[in-house]
């Protein structure tokens, strides 16, 4: 075989390996942002959906919808609450997570797959009839919300619903969330070389400096990576407190679904999306950013993370 | 009294004993090596004396004073990892002043430690840089020179040589030991390589199956072995086995089979009957093609059987007609000549009576 030929089939090759994900990509993902783009610049149907593209040999595009984002301060309210939520259950996931990696990481190998196990357990039922489930944990007779409000009663406090309020949003968020912050988490603590926590000691360092000084920074990969994936499906998600959130819960995923298929007003629903997604990137990117600051340059980063 | 008192220390892994009731006194100032294959239990004693490891017997002093109730972070020993164990986050300036932070030194001392630090090492000017961006032998030097700022008592070395090639670490050595002249502080080298112990250390003490099998200086230690173990890991080493037949004040004969009587001089109490076996460097052996005639020496015939071209040596296999095989090492110094025989010349081998150490066994 010439090596033209040799050339060609190799290119070939590679079309065939990578070609069938990236038209995936192209027709699932590129092409309906592409059509939201779009949507966003046109007026709403008379009956929901859109006007014509093109009235009276005209085309109809314009920023009324932009406009309207802007101009109503409601939505920027949503929207800072969405992220405010988002960020608390980043946090707590993180406060939980940690602990809970860095043991799976520490315990002996025999035990970690049944570990790993247990954690991504919960994807074996169906995500709604787990939100579901937290409907009967919190719900007013059940033993959770009987025994909170004997305690408060004790005090002298009126009794307070558990279910359909911000606190059963944050818990129900903070537990589909979990999992996925965990396995970025241990998949990092799990690779970090006991000898540099040993050489630590041996300069001096007690438990909590070979925290802070050496494991802990050592992990801001996997906790940079972690945070990206709880925090930006939390910044969208409408179910959880559709669900079991109270009137004051709705989040910009609720709106944007209620923009969709209630008032029907398809470019601005495109126009909330629009934003909603360049906000998680912003946020995603500026995490980035941070986490290449802090640890220097990026390849000691990825070493660590390697 | 010795700096570092390693007295009666065993350490059981289970039913595994890693350290076997190991005494040993290591002086002030020394280079100190603990020699041995792995799994001996060099690196375990290391980690004891560090803190690591917790002995389930005997104890370690330092100055007198018993180590036991401390942990590594407050011991006034230093270790230096086989992997080195930089902080990958961390510049070589950050890497070298972290124990002086860990330590409390006042933040405005920090800067010129790390640079005398640093050029003791020789690395002045690598400050900025970050661990991967060094080569092997920088990486070292700098996990020394962290070892080596807060000034410790005593620095433990676990084969810190054994991941660099063999010019780099040949110049590591000289370093290592113009370095330990220089600072002064008692090293203490893990190494499984017998040439690097002997151009390294004032004293060795070469471990075996958790226990001390000899411990001297290295010219004793390679000329004299007193085990059988130790003529056999320390170097090439002929060794021949076999029944005392004689023995004539200072001077044992052997029965060797397959090469006939060996003579060796021995002040080894040992009676006639007993069996021994006699340790002997294949540089220690003469081969000619004739025997010259009347000497004391040991004498053999026998036939070359495989040789070694090393450049600066040769080694020759001469086999006798019993089936012994004896290695005997020639300097190939004579100019124009690149061997003295081929395989299958008739030789003459033979030692003089002292060339050999007896060990009784």
């Amino acid at each position: 075989m010439s090596s033209a030929t040799a050339r060609k089939s190799a290119r070939l090759g590679r079309w065939l390996v990578s070609g069938p994900p990236v038209l995936y990509l192209v027709v699932f993902f590129a092409v309906p942002t592409l059509i939201m783009v779009l949507a966003s610049f046109r007026t709403p149907g008379e009956f929901g959906g859109l006007a014509p593209l093109v009235e009276d040999g005209k085309l109809d595009l314009n920023l009324e919808s932009y406009a309207r984002f802007f101009s109503e301060a409601i939505y920027a309210e949503i929207f800072l609450k969405s992220v405010w939520y988002a960020l608390a259950t980043t946090f707590f996931c993180l406060a939980l997570a940690y602990p809970l990696a860095a043991l799976i990481a520490r315990s002996p190998k025999r035990y970690r797959d049944l570990l790993l196990l247990l954690v991504i357990l919960p994807f074996w039922s169906n995500f709604l009839i787990r939100i579901y489930a937290w409907m009967i944990i919190l719900g007013p007779n059940a033993a959770l919300a009987r025994t909170v409000n004997g305690i408060l009663g004790g005090f002298g406090h009126e009794p307070v619903p558990l279910l359909f309020s911000s606190f059963a949003v944050l818990v129900c968020l903070v537990y589909v969330s979990l999992p996925f912050m965990v396995l970025p988490l241990y998949a990092n603590l799990e690779k970090h070389d006991q000898a540099l926590l040993d050489a630590a000691q041996d300069l001096g360092a007690n438990a909590w400096q070979r925290f802070w000084r050496i494991t802990f920074p050592l992990s801001l990969p996997g906790v940079f990576a972690g945070s990206a994936l709880v925090f930006i499906p939390a910044l969208g998600i409408f179910a959880i407190p559709d669900i079991l959130g109270g009137p004051e819960d709705s989040l910009i995923g609720n709106v944007i679904k209620q923009q969709f298929l209630e008032t029907r007003d398809w470019p601005f629903g495109s126009v909330l999306s629009i934003v909603l997604t360049v906000a998680a990137l912003a946020i995603a990117g500026f995490a980035a950013w941070v986490a290449r600051r802090n640890l220097g340059t990026p390849s000691s980063a990825r070493e660590a993370s390697a | 009294m010795p700096l570092l008192e390693i007295q009666n220390v065993t350490r059981r892994f289970g039913a595994f004993t890693a350290v076997d009731n190991v005494s040993i006194g290591i002086e002030a100032g020394e280079f100190f090596t603990l020699l041995g294959p792995s799994g001996c239990g060099k690196t375990t004693l290391l980690r004891t004396i560090a803190g690591f490891e917790t002995p389930d017997g005997g104890s370690i002093l330092l100055n007198g004073e018993d180590l036991a109730d401390r942990p590594p972070e407050r011991r006034p020993t230093r270790m230096v990892f086989q992997s080195y164990a930089l902080f990958p986050h961390m510049t070589v300036e950050g890497n070298v002043a972290f124990p002086l932070q860990m330590s409390n030194v006042p933040s405005s001392e920090i800067p010129g430690k790390v640079r005398e630090a640093l050029e003791d090492v020789r690395l002045t000017g690598f400050g900025k840089r970050y661990p991967h961006e060094l080569s092997g032998g920088q990486k070292q030097r700098v996990a020394i020179g962290r070892a080596l700022v807060t000034h410790p008592k005593v620095l433990l070395l676990d084969e810190p040589l054994a991941a660099l090639d063999a010019k780099l670490r040949e110049e590591m050595q000289l370093e290592l030991i113009n370095l330990q002249k220089e600072v002064g502080i008692t090293f203490v080298y893990v190494t499984h390589d017998q040439t690097e112990a002997l151009a390294l250390s004032h004293r060795i003490a070469v471990m075996n199956k958790g226990r001390v099998e000899q411990l001297d200086e290295p010219s004793k230690i390679y000329g004299f072995p007193r085990t059988r173990f130790v003529a056999d890991f320390i170097g090439h080493c002929n060794i021949f086995s076999g029944p005392v037949k004689d023995r004539d004040g200072g001077l044992v004969t052997l029965e060797v089979p397959g090469l006939g009587p060996v003579r060796v001089a021995a002040d080894a109490q040992v009676a006639s009957g007993g069996a021994g076996s006699v340790a002997l460097r294949p540089e220690k052996i003469r081969i000619q093609a004739s025997a010259p005639e009347g000497t004391p020496d040991n004498h053999y015939r026998g036939t070359v059987a495989d040789l070694l071209y090393m450049g600066d040596v040769t080694v020759y296999k001469v086999a006798t007609p019993g089936g012994m095989r004896v290695e005997a090492l020639l300097a190939n110094s004579q100019s124009g000549r690149a061997k003295f025989f081929e395989v299958g010349d008739a030789v003459d081998v033979s030692w003089p009576v002292d060339a050999g150490y007896f060990i009784a066994e």
